[in-house]
């Protein structure tokens, strides 16, 4: 694998063939929010939180998605970018019914961790209030869609880890929502194994345990490296939750 | 079938045409359909046996006759006399009087000494209005498939991208990227298999430039498929058109299952050593499919979703293959280039942009219809010589290219000329060949909202920016048509129509903010005269300025 370098924000750094802009950001603890990504799952470039300037090329890319070359000349953040990603989470705010007061994932929530992140005071757009339902069928987990952003992460880790593919989105625009099986109800699907995996990769409170209060659902992603681990190199080590 | 084979055919047909004396053409395209042409064809066919005319007279069903909005059209090939608004009655009267008696139904005649008909030059729609959309021998005679035998025995793979680089053809679904440079790409790139997509699923509002090419040739997007198939070395094609086509996709079928049983398709295509087979599949009405890495994902059976690009599907497209895709007026281009070398092709058009581009024209002009024309005409010529102006003498307010993802050019740039470089320069783009005229009765607010709420509606919802920002964008065009709307509104809707265009994950993300810019750009006023002075106004509360910038 050859080795390649590249200047992140005026800093020369060095990554592997094939590594991943984001990636070789996270090993050098530079700041890049995102929200659909999780390590462990295929990557989307659906959120655009993680777009990145780079010299020669007109368009935003996303990190994410973007293979590093070399002689790269990176901006992860400026005023445009950092606007555009404040702009970015107003949006997911103003889309669904986020609570945080009376939400399972209070403070458990990546939603609400980007808008400090990205210092979001105020979302400058009308809330769109949308009437969604809440799907309680299944005997342990619940799917609010209510707080769903549409990051299709529990859609991947039942499709690519778990194998079983339970959750798909349908319809386009502002009407996607995720779908069990068909679009039946979470309780009769044939497919779902009950591993809760969706429900622990989930960014905000959308899936969650049932029996859990305001705050209490906690979700633990380092299952899916003890896994990917696993299945990639053999290991079995455990890791602890970040 | 052997190059003499094809040759031979050619010659049988060319002489069994001779002996007509007279050929009656209808159009069969959509447009004259949906008024009756077939009854006029029934009507035609009809008389002709009556008068027992069969053996010197044919009655033919062709593509698209350009004039669409006076259809349906019929034209007496053997003196070139066409008519247009033709119903029963008067095609029992062309019959009897015209094919019988050669005294012309004057009252019908279609004068073609006129601009729409003399200022065209036609090169993707040379066969439309000419042949018969349903022979392949028609097509052959009329020196089709001599440009995939010239490809196939005269030329390597590597000549026949050159040959096409040369002629400066470019993308003719909006981009405009070098065909040949595409396919260079796809030739060079690593791949057990490589596959030739044609992109039919064509949905701009307003645009019906590709279906009238499948509809009217079918085998002219197969040829050029062809060529590109043997080109970068791929052996399957696929089609991808839209369901909303089903003459399209009937006219395709058939001509697809003509070219294998002529040994045009298939393997060891004019005996040489070059496999190559195409399937149509059909798309589910969805515009983001027309988008190239949805338009894949959907061939694959997945949901029509786009995907980041780099890869590019040239590197990685269809199931991971290095992937040809190109628009249907592009493949249409490529048998004529090859038959006629680039060097015909490079003197047509401007310095950047080579060849002719075929336009729908619609909305509030004369002459509804479709035509080609070179590459750089003035958009005046389009619209008041071809175009024939604005009906009933109202003035001309602007011209929108380019569909959801375009813009609107104003009455003072009319003598811009058309090409990829300077319907950029003013915002729009060239699209895929829409034309929509508008005049002074079109409010520009109403225009720029009715293309965001097509775009919201279409919008796959993956990324944020274009699934919640085209729904805003809608929001506060609608306030603003309503009176509704302040200053900051105004400030918050340029805002957003900047992020969307720049954070969106697709093009049609990238582009759906156009209409509204371009009409900001063009006619602000329009905009300004709607505002609420923020003092008086009474409802919800105003937005306050963002005091974080």
């Amino acid at each position: 694998m050859a080795v390649k370098t590249l200047t992140i924000n005026g800093e020369q750094y060095s990554a592997q063939e094939g590594e991943s802009v984001l990636s070789v950001c996270r090993q050098n603890k530079i700041p890049i929010p995102t929200l659909c990504h999780l390590e462990g799952l295929s990557t989307v470039g659906a959120c655009r939180l993680c777009l990145v300037q780079i010299e020669g090329i007109p368009k935003l890319l996303p990190a994410c998605t973007t293979k590093v070359e070399e002689g790269m000349v990176i901006t992860t953040s400026n005023q445009k970018l950092d606007k555009y990603r404040r702009m970015i989470v107003a949006l997911l705010a103003s889309e669904g019914n986020h609570v945080c007061a009376v939400c399972v994932a209070n403070n458990h929530c990546e939603l609400q961790d980007l808008a400090y992140e990205v210092g979001l005071v105020r979302v400058r757009y009308p809330y769109l209030f949308p009437k969604k339902s809440l799907d309680a069928t299944h005997k342990e987990y619940v799917m609010d869609h209510n707080r769903c952003v549409l990051c299709t992460r529990c859609v991947r880790v039942c499709d690519e880890v778990e194998g079983a593919h339970v959750w798909d989105v349908a319809g386009r625009g502002i009407d996607c929502e995720i779908v069990t099986g068909l679009d039946y109800s979470w309780g009769s699907s044939q497919t779902c194994t009950e591993c809760g995996k969706c429900v622990m990769v989930c960014p905000t409170g959308a899936l969650f345990e049932k029996g859990v209060t305001v705050s209490e659902m906690e979700k633990k992603k380092d299952f899916l490296k003890y896994i990917i681990t696993a299945r990639q190199k053999r290991e079995w080590v455990a890791f602890t939750n970040e | 079938m052997t190059l003499e084979d094809l040759q031979d055919l050619a010659e049988q047909e060319r002489e069994r045409q001779d002996q007509k004396k007279h050929r009656v053409l209808f159009c069969s395209a959509a447009g004259c359909a949906s008024c009756g042409a077939d009854k006029v064809s029934a009507a035609l066919k009809a008389k002709v046996k009556e008068h027992a005319l069969d053996k010197e007279c044919e009655v033919i069903g062709t593509g698209c006759m350009g004039l669409c909005g006076e259809g349906p059209l019929v034209k007496v090939q053997s003196d070139d006399t066409m008519y247009r608004n033709v119903d029963v009655r008067t095609a029992e009267k062309i019959v009897e009087s015209h094919i019988v008696n050669g005294k012309k139904v004057d009252a019908h005649v279609c004068d073609t000494n006129v601009p729409f008909f003399t200022s065209q030059t036609r090169i993707v729609l040379e066969n439309c209005g000419r042949t018969n959309s349903e022979s392949i021998d028609e097509y052959v005679a009329a020196e089709g498939y001599a440009g995939l035998a010239k490809a196939l025995t005269e030329m390597q793979p590597a000549d026949v991208i050159e040959e096409v680089r040369k002629s400066g053809l470019r993308g003719r679904g909006g981009a405009g990227y070098s065909t040949g440079l595409k396919w260079g790409i796809v030739r060079k790139a690593h791949g057990e298999q490589k596959y030739v997509v044609c992109n039919a699923d064509e949905g701009d509002p307003g645009a019906f430039m590709d279906r009238s090419v499948l509809e009217g040739d079918p085998h002219r997007v197969l040829e050029g498929m062809a060529i590109a198939g043997y080109a970068v070395g791929a052996q399957q094609g696929y089609i991808y058109c839209r369901a909303e086509y089903p003459l399209a996709i009937e006219r395709l079928k058939l001509a697809i299952k003509q070219a294998e049983k002529a040994g045009l398709l298939g393997n060891r295509i004019l005996e040489s050593q070059f496999n190559f087979r195409i399937d149509i599949r059909i798309g589910a009405g969805a515009f983001v499919c027309g988008e190239e890495t949805a338009l894949l994902a959907s061939i694959e059976g997945k949901r029509g979703n786009p995907r980041p690009r780099p890869p590019f599907p040239s590197e990685k497209g269809l199931w991971g293959m290095p992937t040809v895709i190109n628009n249907v007026e592009t493949y249409a281009n490529v048998a004529p280039i090859i038959r006629k070398g680039s060097d015909w092709f490079a003197g047509i058009g401007t310095e950047k942009s080579k060849g002719t581009k075929v336009f729908a024209l619609a909305g509030n002009i004369r002459n509804t219809g479709l035509i080609e024309v070179p590459m750089g005409i003035p958009l005046r010529t389009i619209i008041f010589d071809i175009g024939g102006g604005t009906p009933d003498g109202t003035e001309f307010k602007a011209a929108q290219t380019g569909g959801p993802s375009g813009g609107c050019i104003p009455a003072d740039q009319l003598d811009l000329p058309v090409d990829y470089e300077s319907l950029m320069k003013v915002g729009s783009i060239m699209g895929s060949g829409g034309l929509i005229v508008m005049d002074s009765t079109s409010r520009m607010v109403e225009v720029a909202k009715f293309f965001m709420q097509f775009c919201m509606d279409e919008s796959c919802g993956k990324c944020i920016p274009c699934r919640v920002g085209t729904r805003h964008i809608y929001g506060l065009l609608d306030k603003i048509s309503k009176k509704k709307a302040t200053q900051d509104d105004m400030v918050l809707l340029e805002e957003l129509c900047m992020m969307v265009k720049e954070t969106s994950l697709c093009g049609l993300g990238q582009s759906a903010p156009n209409p509204v810019l371009s009409t900001l750009r063009f006619f602000r006023h329009e905009y300004e005269q709607l505002l609420q002075p923020v003092e008086t106004f009474e409802g919800e509360p105003g937005i306050v300025v963002d005091f974080e910038k």
